[in-house]
C-alpha cells in the first residue's frame, strides 16, 4: 500500500496538488482511496467522490489537536484501504501544527507551501517541512522568478536533504514527478512509526508514545468511525 | 551552449492548430510577441518558461537545440536557461534589497566571491532605468512599481545572466525604455518581449503575432519599417521629454508642440 501524507498550512493549495495527483495516480492504474482530516470543517472527501468515484472518508478532530488526530485513526485507515483492494492512501491533514509533523517512517510526507507566504515561512514551520520528503511549491506563477528561486533557497538552508518540486497547481504542471516519488516510495504496511519526536505535554504522544493507532494509547483516543462533531469554543 | 529555442504550435482556444506551426529562435535574435489585450500573448512566454511539452493548457512544445528540455533546467533553478521578468510591479518578498540580491547572486553564481560584484552591478543597472534610486536597505515590498521593475530587470541581466530573457510589457511600469533597450543590447541573449509599444516591436527583428490564443503570423521587421522607426522612436523620445518636463514640475509650451508636426 502506498501512502501518501501531505501537510502544510491553510490555503497553500494542498487540494489543488492532491487532485492532480490523484487523477494521474488512478491513469497509472492506482485504485486510489482518500482521507481528509480536519479540525471542523471539510469537504474535500466529498469533492474528490464525486470527480473520481473512489472511497473517501473525513474525521473531524474536534477537541483533540489533528496530528494528534491523525494518530489515532492512521492505524485504522490502513486497514479501511486494504479493505477496499486499494493501492494508495492519500490522506490530507488539516496541516496546522509548527512543532508536530504528521509523517510516518514508511510512505511519502509532502509538505504543500505556497511561494506569496514570505521568505522567512520556510524557517517557521518546522518539523512540518524538515521531516517531509519533498516540498511542494505552489503559486509561483503569483510571484517574479527571482523570487522563487530565493524561497527555493529558504527551503533549502533548513531543510537541505528535502527534495522541492515547484508546481502550477492550477493547471497541474510539474505534478508528474510527485507522482513517481509516490510510486517509488516504501510500503507502508502494519505497524507504523511517527518520524519526528513529540513536543513535551502530558497526552501519551507528547509523552512520547509514537506508535500509530488507538489502540497504543490512553486518555483521549478516537477510532476512525468515531465521528463525534465538536462545535468549537 | 544554447543555440536555439523552438517553438512548435499548439491550438487555439478553438480547439483548431495554430497557423505558425514552428517558429525558431537563434542566439542573439531580438523578437516581439504582439496582439490584443487577451490574446494570448502572456500564455505563450508562460509556455516558453515552463518548457512546455504538450503539458500545458495550449498543447505548445518549447525545444532547446532542438531537444526536449533536460529536467534540470526545472529542477535547479541555477541551471533554470531562461529568466522570466513578468507583469509584477510589486514584490511579495519581506527582504532588504541587499539581502535579496546576495541570496539570489549565490544561487546562481559558482564563484561566490563575485556575489558584492554582482549585486553591486545589478543595483547600478537598476539605478540607470529608475527615477529615485533604489536603497539597498530598503524591503523589496517598499519598492515603487518601477523600482520594482527596474530591479528585475537589472537582476534577470546580470544576476541571473541566462541566455534567454523574457520580458511581460515592461513599457508598462514608468523606467526608462531607451535606457533599458540600450543595456540589454549589449549583452548577447535571446530576448523576446511581450510588447504593445510601437518602438520596442520595431526594434526587434521580427514579430510574433498573437490571436485567439493562437500564434497567427510571424512578421520580419522590413526596410520600410525599420526607416519608420526612427520616427517613431523621434516621437516617443519627445513624448518621454515632455512626460519628464511635468514630472519635475515643469511647463509645456506651443513651442514644444510644433517639434511633433
Amino acid at each position: 500500500m502506498k501512502l501518501v501524507i501531505c501537510a502544510g498550512p491553510a490555503t497553500t493549495g494542498k487540494t489543488s496538488v492532491l487532485r492532480h495527483m490523484i487523477r494521474k495516480l488512478i491513469d497509472a492504474g492506482d485504485r486510489v482511496v482518500f482521507l481528509k482530516i480536519d479540525v471542523q470543517y471539510a469537504e474535500e472527501d466529498e469533492q474528490f467522490a464525486r470527480e473520481f468515484g473512489i472511497p473517501t472518508k473525513k474525521v473531524y478532530s474536534g477537541e483533540l489537536c489533528p496530528d494528534h488526530c491523525n494518530v489515532m485513526v492512521l492505524g485504522d485507515a490502513l486497514q479501511w484501504a486494504n479493505r477496499t483492494g486499494s493501492t494508495a492512501l492519500v490522506v490530507e491533514t488539516a496541516g496546522l501544527c509548527l512543532r508536530c509533523s504528521p509523517y510516518v517512517d514508511t510512505g511519502l510526507g509532502m509538505i504543500v507551501l505556497e511561494a506569496t507566504s514570505g521568505m522567512n515561512l520556510p524557517l517557521k514551520v518546522g518539523p512540518m517541512l524538515s521531516l517531509a520528503d519533498v516540498a511542494v511549491v505552489t503559486k509561483i506563477d503569483r510571484v517574479s522568478q527571482a523570487e522563487r528561486e530565493v524561497f527555493r533557497a529558504r527551503i533549502q538552508d533548513v531543510a537541505p536533504s528535502v527534495r522541492i518540486r515547484e508546481v502550477n497547481a492550477l493547471h497541474g504542471i510539474g505534478i508528474d514527478p510527485l507522482v513517481d516519488m509516490v510510486r517509488s516510495s516504501p510500503d507502508a504496511a502494519g505497524r507504523m512509526l511517527l518520524r519526528g519526536n513529540p513536543p513535551v505535554g502530558t497526552c501519551t504522544i507528547c509523552v512520547g508514545k509514537k506508535e500509530v493507532g488507538w489502540q497504543s494509547h490512553f486518555g483521549v483516543v478516537r477510532p476512525l468511525e468515531n465521528q463525534v462533531f465538536y462545535r468549537g469554543e | 551552449m544554447i543555440k536555439t529555442i523552438t517553438i512548435l504550435g499548439g491550438h487555439g482556444r478553438d480547439g483548431q492548430r495554430e497557423p505558425v506551426e514552428q517558429i525558431e529562435l537563434k542566439m542573439g535574435d531580438v523578437a516581439s510577441i504582439v496582439g490584443p489585450t487577451g490574446s494570448g500573448k502572456t500564455t505563450l512566454i508562460n509556455d516558453i518558461e515552463l518548457f512546455a511539452n504538450a503539458n500545458t493548457p495550449t498543447g505548445r512544445r518549447i525545444l532547446i537545440n532542438g531537444q526536449v528540455a533536460p529536467a534540470e533546467y526545472r529542477d535547479n533553478p541555477a541551471r533554470n536557461p531562461i529568466a522570466l521578468i513578468t507583469q509584477h510591479t510589486t514584490f511579495l518578498a519581506d527582504l532588504p534589497v541587499n539581502e535579496f540580491l546576495t541570496t539570489h547572486a549565490r544561487i546562481r553564481t559558482t564563484d561566490h566571491s563575485q556575489v558584492d560584484a554582482l549585486v553591486g552591478k545589478a543595483l547600478s543597472f537598476a539605478n540607470q532605468l529608475t527615477g529615485e534610486p533604489i536603497l539597498v536597505h530598503s524591503r523589496m515590498t517598499e519598492l515603487s512599481g518601477g523600482q520594482t521593475r527596474a530591479l528585475l530587470i537589472a537582476d534577470a541581466t546580470i544576476i541571473c545572466n541566462t541566455p534567454i530573457v523574457l520580458l511581460d510589457e515592461v513599457e508598462n511600469a514608468g523606467i526608462h525604455r531607451t535606457r533599458a533597450l540600450e543595456l540589454l543590447r549589449q549583452y548577447q541573449k535571446i530576448f523576446i518581449f511581450v510588447t504593445h509599444d510601437p518602438r520596442i516591436a520595431l526594434l526587434s527583428d521580427y514579430r510574433i503575432v498573437i490571436g485567439g490564443g493562437s500564434m497567427t503570423q510571424v512578421l520580419h521587421t522590413d526596410e520600410h519599417e525599420r526607416a519608420c522607426s526612427v520616427r517613431v522612436s523621434r516621437l516617443d523620445d519627445l513624448l518621454s521629454g515632455l512626460r519628464d518636463r511635468i514630472r519635475i514640475g515643469g511647463r509645456l509650451t506651443a513651442e514644444m508642440m510644433e517639434e511633433f508636426s
